[in-house]
Protein backbone atom coordinates (compact mmCIF):
# COMPACT_ATOMS: atom_id res chain seq x y z
CA UNK A 1 0.00 0.00 0.00
CA UNK A 2 2.63 2.19 0.99
CA UNK A 3 4.77 4.04 -1.76
CA UNK A 4 8.31 3.03 -0.14
CA UNK A 5 10.41 3.23 -3.47
CA UNK A 6 13.04 0.57 -2.88
CA UNK A 7 15.34 0.91 -5.13
CA UNK A 8 18.32 2.47 -3.03
CA UNK A 9 21.05 4.38 -5.23
CA UNK A 10 24.18 4.14 -3.98
CA UNK A 11 24.86 7.73 -2.98
CA UNK A 12 27.87 9.08 -1.84
CA UNK A 13 26.82 11.48 0.85
CA UNK A 14 29.35 14.49 1.24
CA UNK A 15 29.41 17.51 3.54
CA UNK A 16 26.30 19.67 2.78
CA UNK A 17 24.45 16.36 2.58
CA UNK A 18 25.49 15.44 6.22
CA UNK A 19 23.67 18.32 7.27
CA UNK A 20 20.55 17.56 5.86
CA UNK A 21 20.57 14.43 6.88
CA UNK A 22 20.95 15.27 10.52
CA UNK A 23 17.57 17.69 9.36
CA UNK A 24 16.03 14.78 7.94
CA UNK A 25 16.67 12.81 11.57
CA UNK A 26 14.80 15.42 13.68
CA UNK A 27 11.74 16.05 11.22
CA UNK A 28 11.49 11.89 11.31
CA UNK A 29 11.28 12.21 15.40
CA UNK A 30 8.80 14.78 15.14
CA UNK A 31 6.80 12.72 12.29
CA UNK A 32 6.46 9.38 14.28
CA UNK A 33 5.61 11.58 17.26
CA UNK A 34 2.58 13.07 15.76
CA UNK A 35 1.99 9.98 14.32
CA UNK A 36 2.10 7.74 17.28
CA UNK A 37 0.10 10.90 19.13
CA UNK A 38 -2.42 10.49 16.68
CA UNK A 39 -2.79 6.51 17.50
CA UNK A 40 -2.98 6.68 21.00
CA UNK A 41 -5.96 9.33 20.38
CA UNK A 42 -7.41 6.67 17.79
CA UNK A 43 -7.36 3.52 20.32
CA UNK A 44 -7.07 4.99 23.95
CA UNK A 45 -10.88 5.73 23.94
CA UNK A 46 -11.90 2.40 22.58
CA UNK A 47 -9.04 0.87 25.24
CA UNK A 48 -10.66 2.07 27.91
CA UNK A 49 -13.76 1.05 27.47
CA UNK A 50 -12.38 -2.74 26.96
CA UNK A 51 -10.67 -1.99 30.39
CA UNK A 52 -13.93 -0.40 31.85
CA UNK A 53 -15.69 -3.64 30.85
CA UNK A 54 -14.22 -5.68 33.38
CA UNK A 55 -14.45 -2.75 36.16
CA UNK A 56 -16.77 -2.80 39.15
CA UNK A 57 -18.79 0.54 39.32
CA UNK A 58 -16.67 1.45 42.28
CA UNK A 59 -13.75 1.31 40.13
CA UNK A 60 -14.62 3.21 37.14
CA UNK A 61 -15.54 6.06 39.56
CA UNK A 62 -11.95 5.90 41.60
CA UNK A 63 -10.19 7.72 38.20
CA UNK A 64 -7.47 6.43 36.91
CA UNK A 65 -8.92 5.30 33.51
CA UNK A 66 -5.81 3.32 32.03
CA UNK A 67 -5.61 1.54 35.41
CA UNK A 68 -5.94 -2.42 35.17
CA UNK A 69 -9.71 -3.77 36.90
CA UNK A 70 -8.86 -5.65 40.34
CA UNK A 71 -10.66 -8.64 39.25
CA UNK A 72 -10.97 -10.38 35.58
CA UNK A 73 -14.90 -11.80 35.66
CA UNK A 74 -16.66 -12.03 32.32
CA UNK A 75 -19.94 -11.62 34.60
CA UNK A 76 -20.52 -8.15 32.95
CA UNK A 77 -20.30 -9.76 29.06
CA UNK A 78 -22.89 -12.23 30.51
CA UNK A 79 -25.20 -9.60 31.37
CA UNK A 80 -24.86 -7.78 28.40
CA UNK A 81 -25.51 -10.82 26.61
CA UNK A 82 -28.36 -11.59 28.26
CA UNK A 83 -30.21 -8.70 30.22
CA UNK A 84 -29.64 -6.15 27.95
CA UNK A 85 -30.15 -8.18 25.20
CA UNK A 86 -26.90 -7.59 23.07
CA UNK A 87 -27.16 -10.88 21.51
CA UNK A 88 -30.25 -10.55 20.20
CA UNK A 89 -29.47 -6.98 18.71
CA UNK A 90 -26.68 -8.54 16.77
CA UNK A 91 -28.24 -10.94 15.21
CA UNK A 92 -30.67 -8.34 14.44
CA UNK A 93 -28.53 -6.26 12.68
CA UNK A 94 -26.69 -9.53 11.21
CA UNK A 95 -30.06 -10.66 9.35
CA UNK A 96 -31.34 -7.29 8.11
CA UNK A 97 -27.86 -6.58 6.67
CA UNK A 98 -27.15 -9.64 5.06
CA UNK A 99 -30.92 -9.51 3.53
CA UNK A 100 -31.05 -5.87 2.70
CA UNK A 101 -27.63 -5.90 1.16
CA UNK A 102 -28.06 -8.90 -0.67
CA UNK A 103 -31.28 -7.02 -2.12
CA UNK A 104 -29.50 -3.76 -2.76
CA UNK A 105 -26.83 -5.01 -4.75
CA UNK A 106 -29.86 -7.49 -6.75
CA UNK A 107 -31.80 -4.40 -7.43
CA UNK A 108 -28.92 -1.76 -7.86
CA UNK A 109 -26.70 -4.02 -10.14
CA UNK A 110 -29.94 -4.82 -12.48
CA UNK A 111 -30.58 -0.96 -12.92
CA UNK A 112 -27.08 -0.40 -13.20
CA UNK A 113 -26.83 -2.03 -15.69
CA UNK A 114 -30.16 -1.30 -17.41
CA UNK A 115 -29.41 2.09 -16.96
CA UNK A 116 -26.04 2.08 -18.52
CA UNK A 117 -25.93 -0.59 -21.36
CA UNK A 118 -29.68 -0.14 -23.00
CA UNK A 119 -31.09 2.52 -24.82
CA UNK A 120 -34.50 3.35 -24.66
CA UNK A 121 -37.41 5.96 -23.92
CA UNK A 122 -36.62 7.24 -20.26
CA UNK A 123 -33.57 5.55 -19.91
CA UNK A 124 -31.87 9.78 -18.94
CA UNK A 125 -35.46 10.52 -16.64
CA UNK A 126 -34.98 6.92 -14.63
CA UNK A 127 -31.29 7.82 -14.19
CA UNK A 128 -31.14 11.18 -12.75
CA UNK A 129 -34.07 10.10 -10.61
CA UNK A 130 -31.87 7.60 -8.64
CA UNK A 131 -28.75 9.95 -8.85
CA UNK A 132 -30.47 12.92 -7.60
CA UNK A 133 -31.60 10.95 -4.50
CA UNK A 134 -28.09 11.92 -3.61
CA UNK A 135 -28.84 15.55 -3.07
CA UNK A 136 -30.99 14.94 -0.41
CA UNK A 137 -30.26 14.30 3.55
CA UNK A 138 -31.98 11.58 4.67
CA UNK A 139 -33.41 12.91 7.75
CA UNK A 140 -34.92 15.74 6.19
CA UNK A 141 -38.61 13.18 5.17
CA UNK A 142 -38.37 10.98 8.49
CA UNK A 143 -42.33 12.12 8.76
CA UNK A 144 -43.62 11.31 5.52
CA UNK A 145 -41.20 8.17 5.97
CA UNK A 146 -43.23 7.05 8.89
CA UNK A 147 -46.66 7.70 7.52
CA UNK A 148 -45.80 5.64 4.58
CA UNK A 149 -44.74 2.88 6.41
CA UNK A 150 -47.70 3.21 8.92
CA UNK A 151 -50.46 3.33 6.13
CA UNK A 152 -48.25 0.28 4.77
CA UNK A 153 -48.36 -1.44 7.90
CA UNK A 154 -44.53 -1.93 7.93
CA UNK A 155 -43.82 -0.35 10.94
CA UNK A 156 -41.66 -2.46 13.38
CA UNK A 157 -41.33 -5.19 10.78
CA UNK A 158 -38.24 -6.67 9.15
CA UNK A 159 -39.21 -6.25 6.16
CA UNK A 160 -40.16 -2.77 6.21
CA UNK A 161 -36.57 -1.54 7.60
CA UNK A 162 -34.74 -3.88 4.99
CA UNK A 163 -37.23 -2.57 2.12
CA UNK A 164 -36.29 0.82 3.34
CA UNK A 165 -32.86 0.28 3.64
CA UNK A 166 -32.84 -0.61 0.08
CA UNK A 167 -34.43 2.13 -1.54
CA UNK A 168 -32.13 4.66 0.14
CA UNK A 169 -28.70 2.47 -0.81
CA UNK A 170 -29.76 2.41 -4.40
CA UNK A 171 -28.82 6.14 -5.30
CA UNK A 172 -25.00 5.71 -4.55
CA UNK A 173 -24.94 2.22 -6.01
CA UNK A 174 -26.54 2.87 -8.97
CA UNK A 175 -24.74 6.07 -9.47
CA UNK A 176 -21.21 3.82 -8.70
CA UNK A 177 -22.33 0.89 -10.50
CA UNK A 178 -23.77 2.23 -13.49
CA UNK A 179 -20.01 4.08 -14.07
CA UNK A 180 -18.74 0.72 -13.63
CA UNK A 181 -20.87 -0.98 -16.11
CA UNK A 182 -20.06 1.61 -18.91
CA UNK A 183 -16.75 0.94 -18.71
CA UNK A 184 -16.87 -2.79 -19.43
CA UNK A 185 -15.90 -4.20 -23.33
CA UNK A 186 -18.84 -4.14 -25.54
CA UNK A 187 -16.87 -7.23 -27.82
CA UNK A 188 -18.04 -9.85 -25.48
CA UNK A 189 -21.43 -8.44 -25.20
CA UNK A 190 -21.96 -8.70 -28.87
CA UNK A 191 -20.13 -11.98 -29.09
CA UNK A 192 -22.92 -13.62 -26.43
CA UNK A 193 -25.88 -11.87 -28.31
CA UNK A 194 -24.98 -13.94 -31.60
CA UNK A 195 -24.43 -16.75 -29.61
CA UNK A 196 -27.71 -16.46 -28.52
CA UNK A 197 -27.87 -15.89 -25.16
CA UNK A 198 -30.52 -14.55 -23.89
CA UNK A 199 -29.99 -10.72 -21.61
CA UNK A 200 -30.88 -11.93 -18.73
CA UNK A 201 -28.24 -14.61 -18.98
CA UNK A 202 -25.66 -11.82 -20.19
CA UNK A 203 -26.61 -10.25 -17.09
CA UNK A 204 -25.65 -12.87 -14.70
CA UNK A 205 -23.26 -15.03 -16.32
CA UNK A 206 -20.65 -12.57 -18.51
CA UNK A 207 -21.69 -8.91 -16.78
CA UNK A 208 -21.77 -10.12 -13.20
CA UNK A 209 -18.55 -11.84 -13.01
CA UNK A 210 -16.90 -9.04 -14.95
CA UNK A 211 -18.19 -6.37 -12.66
CA UNK A 212 -17.12 -7.86 -9.34
CA UNK A 213 -14.13 -5.70 -8.37
CA UNK A 214 -16.81 -3.08 -8.75
CA UNK A 215 -19.69 -4.91 -7.14
CA UNK A 216 -17.17 -5.98 -4.14
CA UNK A 217 -16.23 -1.84 -3.08
CA UNK A 218 -19.74 -1.30 -3.07
CA UNK A 219 -21.11 -4.75 -1.25
CA UNK A 220 -18.52 -3.49 1.60
CA UNK A 221 -19.62 -0.05 0.99
CA UNK A 222 -23.26 -0.85 1.56
CA UNK A 223 -22.58 -3.77 4.21
CA UNK A 224 -20.81 -1.17 6.41
CA UNK A 225 -23.05 1.83 6.03
CA UNK A 226 -25.89 -0.43 6.59
CA UNK A 227 -24.80 -2.00 9.41
CA UNK A 228 -24.12 1.57 11.28
CA UNK A 229 -27.67 3.10 10.44
CA UNK A 230 -29.40 4.57 13.66
CA UNK A 231 -31.93 7.14 11.87
CA UNK A 232 -33.97 4.79 9.76
CA UNK A 233 -34.16 1.74 12.74
CA UNK A 234 -35.15 4.69 15.39
CA UNK A 235 -37.90 6.09 13.07
CA UNK A 236 -39.27 2.54 11.86
CA UNK A 237 -38.63 -0.02 14.33
CA UNK A 238 -41.27 1.67 17.74
CA UNK A 239 -43.72 0.84 18.98
CA UNK A 240 -45.01 -2.28 20.60
CA UNK A 241 -42.68 -4.85 21.51
CA UNK A 242 -40.35 -3.04 19.02
CA UNK A 243 -37.41 -2.98 21.72
CA UNK A 244 -37.24 -7.11 20.45
CA UNK A 245 -36.57 -6.01 17.17
CA UNK A 246 -33.83 -3.39 17.79
CA UNK A 247 -30.86 -3.22 15.55
CA UNK A 248 -27.21 -3.06 17.17
CA UNK A 249 -26.80 0.84 17.45
CA UNK A 250 -30.58 1.44 18.37
CA UNK A 251 -29.73 -1.25 21.74
CA UNK A 252 -26.66 0.06 22.55
CA UNK A 253 -28.09 3.72 22.72
CA UNK A 254 -30.58 2.94 24.76
CA UNK A 255 -28.30 0.53 27.13
CA UNK A 256 -26.44 4.07 27.50
CA UNK A 257 -29.21 5.97 28.59
CA UNK A 258 -30.75 2.75 30.77
CA UNK A 259 -26.97 2.58 32.19
CA UNK A 260 -27.69 6.30 33.87
CA UNK A 261 -30.70 5.15 35.55
CA UNK A 262 -29.39 1.75 37.26
CA UNK A 263 -25.79 3.05 37.43
CA UNK A 264 -24.52 -0.28 35.69
CA UNK A 265 -22.11 1.52 33.45
CA UNK A 266 -19.69 -2.09 33.15
CA UNK A 267 -22.68 -3.33 31.59
CA UNK A 268 -22.80 -0.48 29.27
CA UNK A 269 -18.86 -1.06 29.02
CA UNK A 270 -19.32 -4.72 27.80
CA UNK A 271 -22.19 -4.29 25.30
CA UNK A 272 -19.54 -1.90 23.51
CA UNK A 273 -16.84 -4.06 23.67
CA UNK A 274 -18.93 -6.86 22.33
CA UNK A 275 -20.05 -4.37 19.49
CA UNK A 276 -16.25 -3.41 18.59
CA UNK A 277 -14.44 -6.43 19.00
CA UNK A 278 -16.30 -8.23 15.59
CA UNK A 279 -15.58 -5.35 13.80
CA UNK A 280 -11.96 -5.23 14.46
CA UNK A 281 -11.67 -8.67 13.53
CA UNK A 282 -13.12 -8.32 10.17
CA UNK A 283 -11.47 -4.93 10.03
CA UNK A 284 -7.99 -6.82 10.60
CA UNK A 285 -8.90 -9.52 8.45
CA UNK A 286 -10.30 -7.40 5.26
CA UNK A 287 -8.09 -3.82 5.80
CA UNK A 288 -7.31 -3.61 2.02
CA UNK A 289 -11.03 -3.97 1.20
CA UNK A 290 -12.73 -2.27 3.51
CA UNK A 291 -10.37 0.48 2.84
CA UNK A 292 -10.70 0.67 -0.83
CA UNK A 293 -14.55 -0.30 -0.81
CA UNK A 294 -15.56 2.98 1.68
CA UNK A 295 -12.82 5.39 -0.16
CA UNK A 296 -14.56 3.98 -3.53
CA UNK A 297 -17.14 6.95 -3.68
CA UNK A 298 -14.87 9.46 -3.28
CA UNK A 299 -12.48 8.56 -5.65
CA UNK A 300 -14.13 7.62 -8.85
CA UNK B 1 -31.40 -9.82 -31.75
CA UNK B 2 -33.45 -7.03 -30.40
CA UNK B 3 -36.00 -9.26 -29.55
CA UNK B 4 -37.70 -9.09 -25.95
CA UNK B 5 -35.28 -6.32 -25.24
CA UNK B 6 -38.71 -3.90 -23.64
CA UNK B 7 -40.23 -6.73 -21.38
CA UNK B 8 -36.41 -7.48 -20.00
CA UNK B 9 -35.55 -3.94 -19.22
CA UNK B 10 -39.27 -3.00 -17.25
CA UNK B 11 -38.40 -6.39 -15.56
CA UNK B 12 -35.21 -4.89 -14.44
CA UNK B 13 -36.00 -1.91 -13.66
CA UNK B 14 -39.61 -2.67 -12.09
CA UNK B 15 -38.06 -3.75 -8.41
CA UNK B 16 -35.82 -0.88 -7.63
CA UNK B 17 -38.16 1.89 -9.05
CA UNK B 18 -41.46 0.87 -7.25
CA UNK B 19 -39.09 0.82 -4.17
CA UNK B 20 -37.53 3.37 -4.78
CA UNK B 21 -40.70 5.83 -5.57
CA UNK B 22 -42.92 4.24 -2.91
CA UNK B 23 -40.17 4.80 0.21
CA UNK B 24 -37.78 7.67 -1.24
CA UNK B 25 -39.66 9.93 -4.47
CA UNK B 26 -42.81 9.70 -2.38
CA UNK B 27 -41.38 10.82 0.70
CA UNK B 28 -39.66 13.46 -0.23
CA UNK B 29 -42.36 14.92 -2.59
CA UNK B 30 -44.84 14.82 0.75
CA UNK B 31 -42.38 16.64 2.69
CA UNK B 32 -42.45 19.65 -0.05
CA UNK B 33 -46.02 19.21 0.09
CA UNK B 34 -46.49 19.24 3.64
CA UNK B 35 -44.45 22.45 4.63
CA UNK B 36 -47.17 24.34 3.68
CA UNK B 37 -49.90 22.26 5.95
CA UNK B 38 -50.61 22.14 9.51
CA UNK B 39 -50.31 18.71 9.66
CA UNK B 40 -50.02 17.61 13.25
CA UNK B 41 -49.70 13.70 12.07
CA UNK B 42 -53.24 12.95 12.17
CA UNK B 43 -56.54 13.84 11.14
CA UNK B 44 -57.33 15.94 8.02
CA UNK B 45 -54.38 18.44 6.39
CA UNK B 46 -54.84 22.01 6.31
CA UNK B 47 -52.90 24.01 4.09
CA UNK B 48 -51.38 26.78 5.30
CA UNK B 49 -49.60 28.67 3.05
CA UNK B 50 -46.41 30.34 4.13
CA UNK B 51 -47.31 30.13 7.79
CA UNK B 52 -44.75 27.45 8.73
CA UNK B 53 -41.87 29.67 6.98
CA UNK B 54 -42.89 33.07 9.24
CA UNK B 55 -43.20 30.81 12.37
CA UNK B 56 -39.17 28.99 11.36
CA UNK B 57 -38.24 33.04 10.70
CA UNK B 58 -39.34 33.99 14.28
CA UNK B 59 -38.10 30.38 15.99
CA UNK B 60 -35.06 31.32 18.20
CA UNK B 61 -33.93 27.62 18.55
CA UNK B 62 -33.88 27.31 14.82
CA UNK B 63 -31.40 29.97 14.61
CA UNK B 64 -29.59 28.78 16.92
CA UNK B 65 -29.42 25.33 15.47
CA UNK B 66 -28.51 27.16 12.16
CA UNK B 67 -25.53 28.91 14.11
CA UNK B 68 -24.34 25.52 15.46
CA UNK B 69 -24.80 23.91 11.87
CA UNK B 70 -22.97 26.53 10.51
CA UNK B 71 -20.08 26.31 13.58
CA UNK B 72 -20.03 23.15 12.33
CA UNK B 73 -19.79 23.41 8.64
CA UNK B 74 -17.08 25.71 9.02
CA UNK B 75 -14.58 23.91 11.27
CA UNK B 76 -15.26 19.95 10.88
CA UNK B 77 -13.86 20.74 7.42
CA UNK B 78 -10.86 22.80 8.22
CA UNK B 79 -10.00 20.98 11.01
CA UNK B 80 -10.24 17.64 9.58
CA UNK B 81 -8.76 18.12 6.34
CA UNK B 82 -6.14 20.42 7.91
CA UNK B 83 -4.92 17.22 10.37
CA UNK B 84 -5.52 14.43 7.34
CA UNK B 85 -3.20 16.17 5.04
CA UNK B 86 -0.40 16.35 7.53
CA UNK B 87 -0.64 13.13 8.41
CA UNK B 88 -0.98 11.54 4.84
CA UNK B 89 1.81 13.72 4.20
CA UNK B 90 3.98 12.79 6.66
CA UNK B 91 2.94 8.68 6.28
CA UNK B 92 4.11 9.14 2.31
CA UNK B 93 6.90 12.02 1.80
CA UNK B 94 7.89 12.46 5.54
CA UNK B 95 10.55 9.61 5.10
CA UNK B 96 12.95 11.91 3.38
CA UNK B 97 14.64 11.14 0.18
CA UNK B 98 17.19 8.07 0.03
CA UNK B 99 18.56 8.31 -3.43
CA UNK B 100 16.57 11.28 -4.93
CA UNK B 101 13.69 9.10 -3.94
CA UNK B 102 10.93 10.32 -1.26
CA UNK B 103 9.27 7.73 1.15
CA UNK B 104 6.98 7.48 3.99
CA UNK B 105 7.97 7.01 7.30
CA UNK B 106 8.45 3.46 8.77
CA UNK B 107 5.49 2.09 9.89
CA UNK B 108 2.97 4.03 7.77
CA UNK B 109 0.82 1.09 7.05
CA UNK B 110 -0.08 0.04 10.73
CA UNK B 111 -1.00 4.09 11.30
CA UNK B 112 -2.75 4.02 8.20
CA UNK B 113 -5.06 1.03 9.38
CA UNK B 114 -4.92 2.34 13.00
CA UNK B 115 -6.29 6.09 12.45
CA UNK B 116 -9.02 4.17 10.04
CA UNK B 117 -10.61 1.91 12.31
CA UNK B 118 -13.22 4.76 13.81
CA UNK B 119 -15.06 5.16 10.24
CA UNK B 120 -15.82 2.24 10.89
CA UNK B 121 -17.71 1.96 13.69
CA UNK B 122 -20.99 3.30 14.14
CA UNK B 123 -21.51 6.84 15.05
CA UNK B 124 -24.42 5.86 17.64
CA UNK B 125 -21.56 3.52 19.37
CA UNK B 126 -19.21 6.66 18.87
CA UNK B 127 -21.72 8.73 20.15
CA UNK B 128 -22.09 6.67 23.50
CA UNK B 129 -18.62 5.88 23.86
CA UNK B 130 -17.83 9.77 24.26
CA UNK B 131 -20.77 10.21 26.03
CA UNK B 132 -18.56 8.33 28.84
CA UNK B 133 -15.62 9.76 28.02
CA UNK B 134 -16.89 13.82 28.38
CA UNK B 135 -18.80 12.18 31.87
CA UNK B 136 -18.31 15.36 34.08
CA UNK B 137 -17.39 13.51 36.89
CA UNK B 138 -14.22 10.83 37.49
CA UNK B 139 -15.67 7.91 36.07
CA UNK B 140 -14.87 9.70 32.57
CA UNK B 141 -12.27 9.11 30.88
CA UNK B 142 -10.73 12.68 30.49
CA UNK B 143 -11.68 13.62 33.81
CA UNK B 144 -10.24 10.21 35.17
CA UNK B 145 -6.81 11.32 33.27
CA UNK B 146 -7.09 14.59 35.26
CA UNK B 147 -4.96 15.89 38.07
CA UNK B 148 -7.20 14.93 41.02
CA UNK B 149 -6.35 18.44 42.37
CA UNK B 150 -8.47 19.53 39.55
CA UNK B 151 -11.94 20.41 39.27
CA UNK B 152 -13.81 18.09 36.62
CA UNK B 153 -14.87 19.46 33.66
CA UNK B 154 -17.78 19.31 32.69
CA UNK B 155 -17.72 19.04 29.39
CA UNK B 156 -20.77 18.62 27.56
CA UNK B 157 -22.84 19.93 30.56
CA UNK B 158 -21.42 23.10 29.91
CA UNK B 159 -23.27 25.07 27.39
CA UNK B 160 -19.60 27.19 25.69
CA UNK B 161 -18.12 23.65 25.07
CA UNK B 162 -20.42 20.99 24.69
CA UNK B 163 -21.08 21.63 20.87
CA UNK B 164 -16.97 21.64 20.81
CA UNK B 165 -17.42 18.48 22.32
CA UNK B 166 -19.31 17.01 19.74
CA UNK B 167 -17.09 18.73 16.63
CA UNK B 168 -14.07 16.93 18.63
CA UNK B 169 -15.98 13.81 18.27
CA UNK B 170 -16.63 14.51 14.85
CA UNK B 171 -12.98 14.92 13.45
CA UNK B 172 -11.99 11.99 15.48
CA UNK B 173 -13.94 9.97 13.77
CA UNK B 174 -12.97 11.44 10.14
CA UNK B 175 -9.73 12.52 10.25
CA UNK B 176 -8.62 8.34 9.29
CA UNK B 177 -10.73 8.10 6.40
CA UNK B 178 -9.53 11.36 4.92
CA UNK B 179 -5.83 10.62 5.60
CA UNK B 180 -6.35 7.48 3.49
CA UNK B 181 -8.02 8.90 1.17
CA UNK B 182 -5.24 11.54 0.84
CA UNK B 183 -2.58 9.03 0.96
CA UNK B 184 -4.45 7.44 -2.18
CA UNK B 185 -4.04 10.52 -4.11
CA UNK B 186 -0.74 11.31 -3.01
CA UNK B 187 0.36 7.68 -4.10
CA UNK B 188 -0.79 8.79 -7.68
CA UNK B 189 1.48 11.46 -7.38
CA UNK B 190 4.41 10.76 -9.82
CA UNK B 191 7.93 9.91 -8.23
CA UNK B 192 9.91 12.20 -10.33
CA UNK B 193 8.39 15.18 -9.43
CA UNK B 194 8.70 14.82 -6.34
CA UNK B 195 12.25 13.99 -6.98
CA UNK B 196 12.91 16.74 -9.64
CA UNK B 197 11.87 19.07 -6.72
CA UNK B 198 14.06 17.59 -4.08
CA UNK B 199 17.07 18.02 -6.54
CA UNK B 200 16.12 21.79 -7.12
CA UNK B 201 16.57 22.24 -3.50
CA UNK B 202 13.18 22.08 -2.50
CA UNK B 203 12.12 21.48 1.61
CA UNK B 204 9.41 19.35 2.95
CA UNK B 205 6.87 22.53 3.19
CA UNK B 206 7.62 23.44 -0.21
CA UNK B 207 7.09 20.42 -1.85
CA UNK B 208 3.73 20.10 0.68
CA UNK B 209 2.76 23.48 -0.85
CA UNK B 210 4.08 23.56 -4.57
CA UNK B 211 3.34 20.20 -4.93
CA UNK B 212 0.92 17.93 -2.79
CA UNK B 213 -1.96 20.42 -1.95
CA UNK B 214 -2.17 21.87 -5.98
CA UNK B 215 -2.35 17.98 -7.58
CA UNK B 216 -4.70 16.89 -4.02
CA UNK B 217 -7.37 19.95 -4.84
CA UNK B 218 -10.10 17.30 -6.42
CA UNK B 219 -9.68 14.74 -3.73
CA UNK B 220 -9.88 17.73 -0.99
CA UNK B 221 -12.61 19.40 -2.95
CA UNK B 222 -14.60 16.04 -2.96
CA UNK B 223 -13.75 15.26 1.37
CA UNK B 224 -15.06 19.30 2.09
CA UNK B 225 -18.48 18.12 0.46
CA UNK B 226 -18.72 14.86 2.50
CA UNK B 227 -17.65 16.69 5.47
CA UNK B 228 -20.08 19.91 4.99
CA UNK B 229 -22.74 16.93 4.58
CA UNK B 230 -21.74 15.67 7.80
CA UNK B 231 -21.87 18.53 9.20
CA UNK B 232 -25.49 19.33 8.56
CA UNK B 233 -26.24 16.21 10.16
CA UNK B 234 -25.03 15.48 13.09
CA UNK B 235 -28.05 13.65 14.76
CA UNK B 236 -26.90 10.63 16.00
CA UNK B 237 -24.16 12.20 18.87
CA UNK B 238 -26.60 15.16 19.61
CA UNK B 239 -29.53 12.51 20.29
CA UNK B 240 -27.10 10.04 22.17
CA UNK B 241 -24.15 12.17 23.70
CA UNK B 242 -25.92 15.86 24.66
CA UNK B 243 -27.54 16.57 27.98
CA UNK B 244 -31.21 16.91 27.29
CA UNK B 245 -30.55 15.71 23.86
CA UNK B 246 -29.72 19.12 22.62
CA UNK B 247 -28.88 20.86 25.49
CA UNK B 248 -27.73 22.13 28.00
CA UNK B 249 -30.41 24.83 27.12
CA UNK B 250 -30.24 24.24 23.33
CA UNK B 251 -26.58 24.59 23.57
CA UNK B 252 -26.18 22.06 20.81
CA UNK B 253 -29.52 21.65 18.73
CA UNK B 254 -28.92 21.13 15.64
CA UNK B 255 -31.75 21.15 12.51
CA UNK B 256 -31.54 17.21 12.63
CA UNK B 257 -32.11 17.05 15.76
CA UNK B 258 -35.31 20.06 15.65
CA UNK B 259 -36.93 18.20 12.55
CA UNK B 260 -36.42 14.41 14.42
CA UNK B 261 -38.74 16.25 17.87
CA UNK B 262 -41.15 18.28 15.78
CA UNK B 263 -41.93 15.04 13.84
CA UNK B 264 -42.16 12.77 16.59
CA UNK B 265 -41.99 14.59 20.14
CA UNK B 266 -44.35 17.52 19.35
CA UNK B 267 -46.76 16.23 16.12
CA UNK B 268 -45.71 19.29 13.86
CA UNK B 269 -45.12 17.20 10.98
CA UNK B 270 -45.72 20.52 9.27
CA UNK B 271 -43.43 22.37 10.91
CA UNK B 272 -40.44 19.94 10.59
CA UNK B 273 -40.98 19.32 7.05
CA UNK B 274 -40.76 23.35 6.48
CA UNK B 275 -37.42 22.56 8.43
CA UNK B 276 -36.60 19.94 6.02
CA UNK B 277 -36.94 22.27 3.33
CA UNK B 278 -35.13 24.50 4.37
CA UNK B 279 -32.12 21.91 4.90
CA UNK B 280 -32.74 20.82 1.54
CA UNK B 281 -31.91 23.96 0.31
CA UNK B 282 -28.99 24.86 2.31
CA UNK B 283 -27.19 21.42 1.82
CA UNK B 284 -28.00 22.24 -2.14
CA UNK B 285 -26.34 25.83 -1.73
CA UNK B 286 -23.42 24.55 0.06
CA UNK B 287 -22.38 21.88 -1.96
CA UNK B 288 -22.81 23.81 -4.72
CA UNK B 289 -21.04 26.82 -3.29
CA UNK B 290 -17.77 25.16 -2.66
CA UNK B 291 -17.70 23.17 -6.07
CA UNK B 292 -17.81 26.75 -7.54
CA UNK B 293 -15.41 28.79 -4.60
CA UNK B 294 -12.55 26.05 -4.70
CA UNK B 295 -12.53 25.55 -8.60
CA UNK B 296 -9.31 25.77 -10.08
CA UNK B 297 -8.19 24.89 -13.19
CA UNK B 298 -6.61 21.70 -13.80
CA UNK B 299 -3.24 21.54 -13.00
Amino acid sequence: MSNVTTMDAPVKVSAPQEKTRRELKAFNGLAHLALIFWAVVTAGPLLWVVLASFKSNTEIFLGEPFALPSTFSLETYLSAWDQAHIGRYFLNSVFVVLVSTAGTMLFGSMAAYVLARYSFVGNRIVYYLFVSGLAFPTFMALGPLFHILKNMGLLNTYHGLIMVYIAYSLPFTIFFLAAFFKTLPHEIDEAATVDGASHTRKFFQIMMPMAKSGLVSITIFNIVGQWNQYLLPLVIMQGQGADQKWVLTQGIANISTQAGYHAEWSTLFAALTLSIIPMIVVYAIFQRQIQAGLTAGAVK
Amino acid sequence: MRHGKYPFIIGFLAVPVALYAVFVVAAYVQTFQLAFTSWSGFGVIKYVGFENFEKLWNDDLFWKSLRHNGFLLLLLPIATIAIALVFAFLLNVGGGTKGGMTRGVRGSKLYRVIFFFPQLMALAIVAVIFGRVFSSDKSGMLNGLFPDSWQPWLFLADDRWALTCILVVLVWQAVGFYVVLFSAGMGSIGEEIYEAAALDGATKVTLFFRITLPLLWNTIQTGWVYLGIAAFDAFALVNIMTVDRGGPDGATSVLAMMIYRNTFEYSQVGYASALGVVLFFLTLTFAALTLRVTRRDAV
